[in-house]
């Protein structure tokens, strides 16, 4: 009789819906039929079952092909990449757990790495906007049952997040939002007349790259000064309108996205999006937040926040000092200057994320991937680890976009003798343990660093 | 005056990070001791003398040492990172973080240099001859409290993020720059001899900013006041004088609100 699991959380994106049905053959070895998920979701628990799966780690051999090789094997090569690199760099981390994440960074400190996560390419520039001018922001929840005004700037959740919509923003029916889409006006701003644009109110069509523009027009014509009779390719009278629906609004959010982190400014887009929501609660109730793309990728900046004060991009390499600083210690920024010789891709894929000339920078030394399945990154690995699937074969702690941790839950097992990042990383992290004590029983005479290589 | 030249003959693989490099670290050592100060590349720890062949000794003060750096530096990050005195010649290009957190002294690089130099700068001098980087005369990640005091003159253009939370000091850029100066400004000149790109002065509260060129994208935060005649870093000129970031915040003094001023040639 096949099993009915209920409250399944989805491990796709970062509004984490937690209430999937997941139905499992009777061997438990099979996923049947999920209900609730959207179509990217759906695809993820299916993949895991319905698709032909790497067992074993496999190292890349001299005349190119992969050759599998035993866990054991492959934890060895990697403390030995990572303890040999002068400066390696483990990045990723969108798609796992908070304790794979924590394990990880456990590593990190021990092998002097850099530690960074996706957010590196993504919603880093909001931490940085974030650490200059606060975060007035609040959860899901509260927009849910409170929100009448919401702004989607620079966002496409129609296609990013698909169930954003209806679970939180427009469509819900909440405790003081009866009414659902009704009572509620919906305001994007965004230079495309995307999917989201046709479910607005009102649709403003910014000129691109000018966001900070508009931005200021919306705070100075909040404070009641004149502002110039068309900005960032919008008339007077628009942003006049407009912002009289923010002022009288009894509670609003700004739901923001990538085309406020990634175009011209970037933090300095977000920074100034605070400002403005601040501003708003001069009149009335406004929240901010940014919408998160992957399921998890909320959690390496709690979990490292707490283990080291920073969020992302985290020099270790002195290892009792941690330093951040963006432009200098973020991923594609260290591969373009040349400046790590080491390379732990981790739960996401920077060979298809990153530019190309970062990638063949990195290219140059030691390159691992740990990742379930096959992608662009453990194609072209000197090693790809495989690991189970967080939320479908491995549980764990995750953390929503708006920092609600969650506990997911696995539906299957993972197969036979597939490990989880966290045992990985513990492993490595025992195996460099070991490493450091041959070393200091050689004496102090320590060796160049000789960097190892899959066709050495 | 004494005087230690460092020449890189055995570069980096990677970069180098130099803070000691300063003439309060090397002021009252001999040539030898100068050689065994640390120099970190990534997580490798050693002595300086392994890249830099050092000749002459420090003074017996960080006022009475300058060191002089030869061959190619781009690689090197942190010179003159917290120096509070004596005097630094680059002779080509140098990497990040040059003079940052520097508090007095005089630093002159002869070529380019790369993004955070003069960041958190309290005092003294940072002469650049070619371009500078993003964040030039900026404040540290997070620190709402930027630029203090000191100079920072550079010749050619720089890149965007200049001066981020100026509180205090000048910055003369020669050239153009790019988007953002004196984003969150609260103190504190900028000089732009060239074009400014956009974004001139947003989020602004007190503080001047002068442009002798053109801005392309000029934020609607920003009113014209008037007209002025000034004298600005040694040229005479006729200024139109708008006032900002009106979308901001401002201190109120004897009943008047400050704002920030913002100076375009005419």
């Amino acid at each position: 009789m096949p099993k009915k699991i209920e409250n399944v959380g989805c491990p796709y994106c970062g509004v984490c819906c937690d209430d999937l049905v997941v139905t499992v053959s009777d061997d438990g070895k099979k996923i049947l039929e999920v209900e609730n998920a959207c179509a990217i979701g759906n695809q993820i628990f299916h993949h895991a079952t319905g698709s032909e799966r790497v067992k074993l780690p496999r190292l890349r051999q001299p005349d190119g092909t992969y050759k599998d090789i035993s866990y054991d094997e492959a934890v060895d090569y990697a403390a030995k990449v990572l303890y040999n690199a002068k400066k390696p760099l483990i990045y990723g981390f969108g798609s796992t757990n908070c304790e794979g994440m924590a394990a990880a960074a456990k590593v990190a400190e021990r092998a002097g790495a850099v530690l960074d996560n996706c957010a590196s390419i993504c919603h880093g520039s909001s931490f940085l906007a974030i650490f200059d001018n606060g975060y007035p922001s609040c959860t899901l929840g509260e927009t849910k049952n409170r929100a009448d005004v919401i702004v989607y700037w620079g966002a496409n959740p129609a296609h990013a997040h698909p169930r954003h919509m209806s679970r939180y923003s427009i469509f819900p029916r909440g405790f003081f939002t009866g009414k659902g889409h009704k009572s509620r006006k919906i305001i994007v701003i965004d230079p495309r007349h995307t999917d989201t644009a046709q479910v607005a109110d009102i649709y403003l069509q910014v000129k691109q790259g000018h966001d900070y523009d508009l931005f200021d027009a919306f705070r100075t014509a909040a404070r009641g000064h004149e502002i110039p009779a068309e900005v960032a390719g919008i008339k007077r009278e628009k942003i006049l309108e407009v912002i009289e629906i923010m002022k009288k609004a009894r509670f609003g959010t700004i739901f923001y996205g990538m085309g406020l982190c990634h175009s011209d400014g970037r933090n300095h887009n977000v920074d100034i999006a605070i400002s403005l929501t601040r501003d708003l609660n001069d009149f009335t109730k406004w929240t901010i937040m940014a919408m998160r793309g992957h399921y998890n990728i909320t959690g390496p900046g709690a979990v490292w926040s707490w283990q080291y004060g920073f969020p992302y991009c985290l020099d270790l390499t002195k290892k009792d000092i941690a330093h951040m600083n963006p432009g200098e210690t973020s991923s594609v920024d260290l591969a373009m200057r040349d400046e790590v010789d080491a390379f732990v891709n981790i739960g996401t894929d920077a060979g298809a994320h990153f530019p190309i000339e970062a990638v063949k920078h990195l290219r140059k030394h030691p390159w691992i991937t740990i990742d379930p399945n096959i992608c662009m990154a453990s194609e072209i690995s000197d090693l790809h680890i495989p690991v189970g699937i967080v939320g479908v074969e491995v549980p764990g702690i995750v953390y929503r976009m708006d920092n609600v941790p969650i506990q997911y839950r696995k539906v299957i097992d993972p197969p036979e003798g597939v490990i989880s990042d966290e045992e990985l990383f513990e492993r490595i992290f025992k195996r460099l343990g070991e490493l450091e004590a041959e070393e200091a029983a050689k004496g102090p005479a320590k060796v160049a660093p000789v960097s190892v290589r899959a066709e050495e | 005056m004494k005087t230690v030249t460092l020449t890189l003959t055995n570069p980096p693989e990677l970069m180098l990070e130099g803070q000691n490099i300063t003439p309060d670290n090397f002021a009252g050592k001999k040539a030898a001791e100068i050689a065994t100060l640390d120099v970190w590349e990534g997580k490798q720890k050693s002595p300086l003398g392994k890249y830099f062949t050092v000749e002459g000794d420090g003074g017996a003060t960080a006022e009475e040492t300058k060191i002089v750096l030869r061959g190619d530096c781009t690689r090197v990050k942190r010179i003159g990172q917290q120096m509070t005195a004596g005097e630094i010649v680059i002779e080509g290009n140098a990497d990040m973080y040059i003079g940052g957190w520097m508090k007095g002294g005089k630093i002159h690089v002869k070529g380019n240099v790369d993004s955070f130099c003069g960041i958190g700068m309290e005092g003294g001098e940072l002469v650049v001859d070619g371009d500078a980087g993003h964040h030039l005369g900026s404040s540290p990640r997070g620190e709402w409290r930027g630029m203090q005091g000191g100079v920072i003159r550079v010749a050619g253009n720089a890149g965007n993020d200049t001066a981020t939370f100026i509180n205090g000091g000048t910055i003369v850029i020669g050239g153009d720059a790019d988007i953002h100066i004196s984003t969150h400004g609260e103190g504190g000149t900028v000089i732009v001899k060239g074009n400014a790109k956009g974004r001139v002065g947003g989020q602004m509260v007190k503080g001047d900013i002068y442009v002798f060129g053109e801005i392309e994208n000029p934020l609607p935060g920003f009113q014209m006041v008037g007209e002025v005649e000034q004298e600005v870093d040694g040229e005479k000129g006729r200024f139109a004088h708008y006032i900002g970031d009106l979308g901001e915040r401002h201190p109120v003094s004897k009943g008047k609100p400050v704002y920030a001023n913002l100076y375009t040639r005419i």
